[in-house]
């Protein structure tokens, strides 16, 4: 018997068959319906994954990896049933090197636990999708977050991975105990299975890039009088090399629901939340040249806070987005957009999506990682109501078009999943298709890591 | 003062002898105390801000957070360090170094006493300001807000005083790397704790047992209100 043969791995307590379990491992925060696996295991060691996967293997069992269930694409339904691997329970923080400012971490770290260990150390591991994400988990969609335009995505942040492959031999990527800061030593295998969404392999641990914390913070929030506005005055602090830490942009829609959820009484207009890092008089340097070009865009407000709960109270303010969005139609669902364009095209993106939202009656406040020209719309809709569905739907792809028109790509962070297969084909074309396929074929034959994801 | 606890992440188990297993168990500064030395140093034009452990370890990061100098009290090897002795060794030091404010955080996360504090004041016969959510600092005294059962109560206290940090008083800083450099050159004293008057004997508290909750046992389905019903008091619940 085939869970029996589980159980025999890994120990009848850590394998459940149970319905309400199956569940909770069938769906993340995603839309998409839930789709259970037909097991879930909890492996405790990279062997014992190592076991489970050549037993899948064998018995051409699909495979699905799980860690904390926090994605927004789908990339955790078991959509061809089969097993489920729950990561988190292997959670070793281990190498630690503040000279060599690395970590190496298994699936059951997330980033909040991973830098309070680090607290007292001055050093901190800067990739903030939002979410209090399984950092292995975020190697494996590619995340970003605010702090991108700065410190980087999760791929220039990983410096080798261990993964199981889906015959259940040990690779690391950049070869075992390693982590120069810099190779170029072969294919990059380290790059290759960041963002494979688990359909190449299981990552048990990742080897991350640390930063020093900055000595000094401050943020500030800006209300410009158009999106263009706000969109120039970006493009200009990031030409006048202000290295600023993050630059987020609402529009009014956002601004006026964040700030009607939070009690903060922010003026309805496009609105940029900038945080700049540096030591204490960099800082000065950098809060003048910000000043000047938020001055020269028609911005207003612009008032900066550097104490810690100031600074945590507007990031706080902008992180609750989500909710903020959900407030203005109770009992609805929310479902956000994710394109990345190259910033000189973000304005008329941003500007022709607002026209598609008004024109679809849809609410959709946007929310955006300006410096990157990754922005968001959260859309809030009834999904009972099949028609606003559709509707929904609808919008979603004209906007992937629109963003794949302007020389950018359907996903910025929240990668592929279940739901933008076509437009993934779209984007790179027949030729890179292939290649994603040849590369699926070599390394996972017979299409057991988390089938129906990404291709 | 900064005490010390061992990281919240850790497992914690019970060691053979009883009590709870801390050899080589990474130790942190306890959250309480981190607040309380943060609010020292958002007050530094008051003075020099002195800190005070027991175990040490963390009194780098404690420096590396603005205190200008650290002093470590050695205990003897396995001796107690509850609240009454870590009350004892500050009041020699406050006798010694004549502060005006002392501050701590209101408990340890490894006992939850809150008591080193109140104990400190009352060997003092210092007025004292616990549960601190706002301090503010006047000619001469200093006025606390606390956060009390029925809600919030303000005091003036004449200084020399005693507060302890409740967890709303502020956000505690990181320490940065070019602060946990200049840090290595603070001053750092090390005391044996006898010196401070913590004397040797045996403790006054006696820990009797410590024992793990026990393992959570499956649940179980039944077919009628009766069969509940039996269960419970053949488990002694009804």
């Amino acid at each position: 018997d085939f869970v029996e043969a589980l159980r025999a791995v890994v120990g009848a307590p850590n394998v459940s068959t149970a319905t309400a379990v199956r569940e909770q491992h069938g769906h993340d925060e995603s839309m998409h319906p839930c789709a259970p696996p037909d097991v879930v295991v909890w492996p405790q060691a990279v062997g014992q994954v190592q076991e489970l996967a050549a037993l899948c293997h064998r018995c051409r069992v699909p495979m699905v990896p799980f860690g904390t269930g926090t994605g927004l694409e789908g990339g955790v339904n078991a959509v061809q049933g089969g097993v489920c691997f729950d990561l988190s329970r292997m959670d070793a923080i281990a190498e630690l090197s503040l000279e060599d400012f690395s970590v190496t971490v298994e699936p059951g770290v997330t980033r909040k636990a991973l830098n309070k260990h680090l607290r007292g150390t001055g050093l901190w591991f800067p990739v903030d999708p939002g979410a209090d994400a399984s950092l292995c988990g975020m190697a494996a969609t590619g995340a970003s977050g605010t702090n991108a335009v700065r410190y980087g995505t999760m791929r220039p942040n990983v410096l080798n991975l261990r993964v199981v492959l889906p015959d259940g031999r040990l690779l690391h990527t950049a070869g075992p105990g390693r982590q120069p800061r810099k190779r170029a030593a072969g294919y990059d295998l380290t790059s290759l299975f960041v963002g494979s969404e688990g359909t190449l392999g299981f990552l048990t641990q990742a080897t991350l890039r640390l930063h020093p914390l900055p000595e000094a913070t401050a943020v500030t929030i800006a209300s410009f009088p158009s999106v263009g506005a706000a969109v120039a005055c970006t493009v200009q602090v990031l030409q006048a090399a202000v290295p600023v830490a993050r630059i987020e942009f609402l529009d009014e829609v956002m601004a006026d629901a964040c700030s009607r959820f939070s009690g903060m009484g922010l003026p309805v207009a496009a609105t940029l939340l900038l945080e700049l890092h540096g030591s204490q008089r960099s800082l000065a340097e950098q809060q003048q040249q910000t000043e000047e070009i938020v001055r020269q865009n028609g911005g207003s407000g612009l008032a900066w806070a550097e104490g810690q709960e100031e600074r945590e109270q507007l990031w706080s303010m902008r992180h609750n987005a989500w909710y903020a969005a959900l407030a203005l139609r109770p009992g609805c669902q929310g479902y956000s957009t994710d394109v990345c364009v190259p910033i000189s095209r973000l304005p008329e993106v941003v500007v022709e999506t607002k026209q598609d939202l008004q024109a679809s009656n849809i609410t959709g406040p946007m929310v955006g990682h300006v410096g990157d020209g990754n922005f968001h719309c959260i859309l809030i809709f009834n999904s009972q109501d099949p028609e606003e569905a559709q509707r929904i739907h609808a919008f979603t792809q004209r906007l992937g078009r629109r963003a794949l028109a302007a020389g950018g790509t359907c996903t910025g962070e929240h990668g592929v999943g279940l739901g933008k297969r076509a437009l993934l084909q779209e984007e790179l074309g027949p030729e890179g298709l292939d290649t994603l396929r040849s590369i699926k074929a070599a390394l996972d034959p017979h299409n057991l890591m988390n089938p129906g994801k990404v291709l | 003062v900064a005490d010390l606890a061992p990281m919240s992440v850790w497992a914690v188990r019970v060691a053979p002898g009883g009590g709870v297993h801390t050899q080589g168990v990474k130790h942190s500064l306890n959250p309480f105390c981190e607040i309380a030395l943060e609010e020292a140093v958002r007050l530094r034009e008051a003075g020099d801000i002195l800190t005070l452990s027991l175990p040490q370890e963390t009194l780098r990061t404690a420096l590396a957070m603005g205190a200008d100098r650290a002093v470590l009290a050695e205990l003897a090897e396995g001796a107690a360090a509850g609240p009454r002795e870590v009350a004892t060794a500050l009041a020699a030091l406050v006798q010694k170094l004549q502060p005006q404010l002392v501050l701590l955080g209101k408990q340890a996360i490894d006992d939850d006493c809150n008591q080193t504090g109140q104990l400190l004041a009352a060997m003092l016969d210092w007025p004292q300001g616990t549960f601190a959510s706002r301090v503010q600092l006047e000619a001469g005294a200093v006025l606390v807000e606390r956060e009390v059962d029925g809600g919030l109560e303000t005091l003036r206290l004449r200084l020399p005083a005693v507060l302890t940090a409740d967890l709303r008083l502020n956000e505690p800083r990181y320490a940065t790397l070019p602060n946990i450099m200049k840090a290595k050159k603070k001053p750092l004293e090390v005391l044996p704790a006898a010196e401070l008057g913590v004397a040797a004997g045996p403790p006054r508290l006696k820990v009797l047992q410590v024992r793990e909750p026990p393992p959570r046992a499956g649940g179980e389905r039944v077919e009628s209100v009766e069969s509940l019903l039996g269960k419970l008091r053949h488990a002694g619940r009804i």
